[in-house]
């Protein structure tokens, strides 16, 4: 699958079918701070992910004023 | 996963919550935590005129869009802040929203209106480049919202953001900033009354939001934040909510419900505000902040303050507390 990351945009290729949850762990991602997105649609941590999906990974945290 | 709510397939989990949505469930879910704090803080009174301030980031966009849906009078506010490539990206975000829901925006640019932008303020000035932002920021939303007319100044705020702050400025007990963090700023002297309505809502709900309303947001983080204060405070408060969910809202919601009236007024003692020598918005010393800040940056000097204001301040023996300090 590929993975797509954001802030600073980058580019990962994941060999074989997994769930989100071991895809965010395998990354060392916090699961609460980024949304997981296929196809514009939010996949929860418990989702499938293809090996021909492409999902994006991106992450929710702001820093500055509103 | 299920929806809490209607049972069918969930999109987007809350653990604090403990609870799972579907797409329709969760704008609900987003749209009543809203309605709740609108309610409970008395944010918007029937027939205001809101001004909201849209960065083209996620919480400002989703914050603008659930008030247009709950059928506020609600324009927005967009200020140029002159970050390259990062803010034209930014500002097209905001106007291509505005055209799709037909909504008013105003649009200010600093370097035209004031003669900097942030990137120069930051390197000339003598606060950091977030100070300087946040100022400029607060200085150009008020005096908008005055010009126009507007009740109300609505800003984006989350519980990530409040937590976070609540969190620096317990670490260093800055009562007066303390005392002046709460979901609604009441107007005064000049100053339009604020209201932030995301409080209820993390991060992660106003992005599952805008993702699932389809608002194209400014995903990019703004080049000049990395590793500011505020974001190593979200980081340790993130750690403490991974290991215990809720932990960030039982902190910032339990301050505004036991601990925010211990700090009530400490931000005003010894506080009266007049207008600023230089551009009459409401001060507590000769000049705002925002004028001594750009004054700095434009390598001006500001020069005596009017000679009745100097009366003023003596007779009244004002304290040299600043209302735009970052």
């Amino acid at each position: 699958m590929r993975v797509r990351l954001r802030n600073p945009d980058r580019q990962v290729e994941l060999s074989g079918a997994r769930n989100v949850r071991d895809v965010l762990s395998e990354l060392s991602i916090d699961p609460d701070t980024v949304l997981v997105i296929r196809d514009r649609t939010l996949l929860t941590r418990e989702e499938r992910v293809a090996p021909e999906d492409e999902i994006e990974i991106r992450p929710v945290i702001s820093g500055g004023g509103r | 996963m299920r929806c809490k709510r209607c049972g069918g397939g969930a999109v987007v989990e809350v653990r604090r919550h403990n609870a799972a949505f579907c797409g329709d469930c969760f704008v609900h879910h987003v749209t009543e935590q809203v309605r709740r704090s609108l309610r409970s803080f008395r944010m918007i009174a029937p027939g205001d005129r809101v001004l909201v301030a849209v960065s083209g980031g996620k919480d400002s966009l989703a914050l603008w869009d659930v008030l247009l849906g709950l059928g506020h009078r609600a324009d927005g506010l967009y200020l140029g802040l002159g970050i390259g490539a990062y803010s034209d990206a930014s500002g097209e975000k905001v106007r291509a929203f505005a055209e799709d829901r037909r909504a008013d925006l105003v649009e200010v640019d600093l370097r035209e209106e004031y003669g900097f932008d942030i990137p120069t303020a930051g390197r000339r000035g003598p606060r950091s480049t977030c100070a300087v932002c946040g100022l400029s920021k607060r200085y150009a939303f008020n005096r908008s919202a005055l010009q126009g007319g507007y009740d109300v100044i609505a800003t984006g705020h989350n519980l990530d953001d409040e937590a976070a702050t609540l969190l620096g400025n317990t670490l260093r007990w800055q009562t007066q900033y303390i005392a002046r963090q709460y979901p609604v700023l009441p107007p005064r002297d000049g100053m339009v009354k604020k209201v932030k309505p995301l409080v209820r809502l993390s991060e992660l709900e106003t992005a599952a939001y805008a993702v699932i309303r389809g608002i194209d947001y400014q995903v990019e983080e703004c080049p000049l934040v990395a590793g500011n204060t505020q974001l190593r405070h979200k980081e340790a408060m993130n750690q403490l909510e991974r290991n215990s969910p809720g932990t960030k809202a039982q902190f910032f919601l339990g301050y505004l419900d036991r601990a925010a009236e211990l700090f009530a007024g400490l931000d005003r003692e010894g506080e009266r505000l007049m207008p600023c020598g230089r551009c009459e918005q409401p001060t507590t010393g000769r000049y705002c902040a925002f004028c001594r800040a750009r004054a700095q940056v434009l390598g001006e000097r500001l020069g005596p303050p009017p000679a009745e204001q100097v009366a003023r301040e003596l007779a009244e023996e004002v304290m040299p507390v600043e209302v735009y300090d970052g």
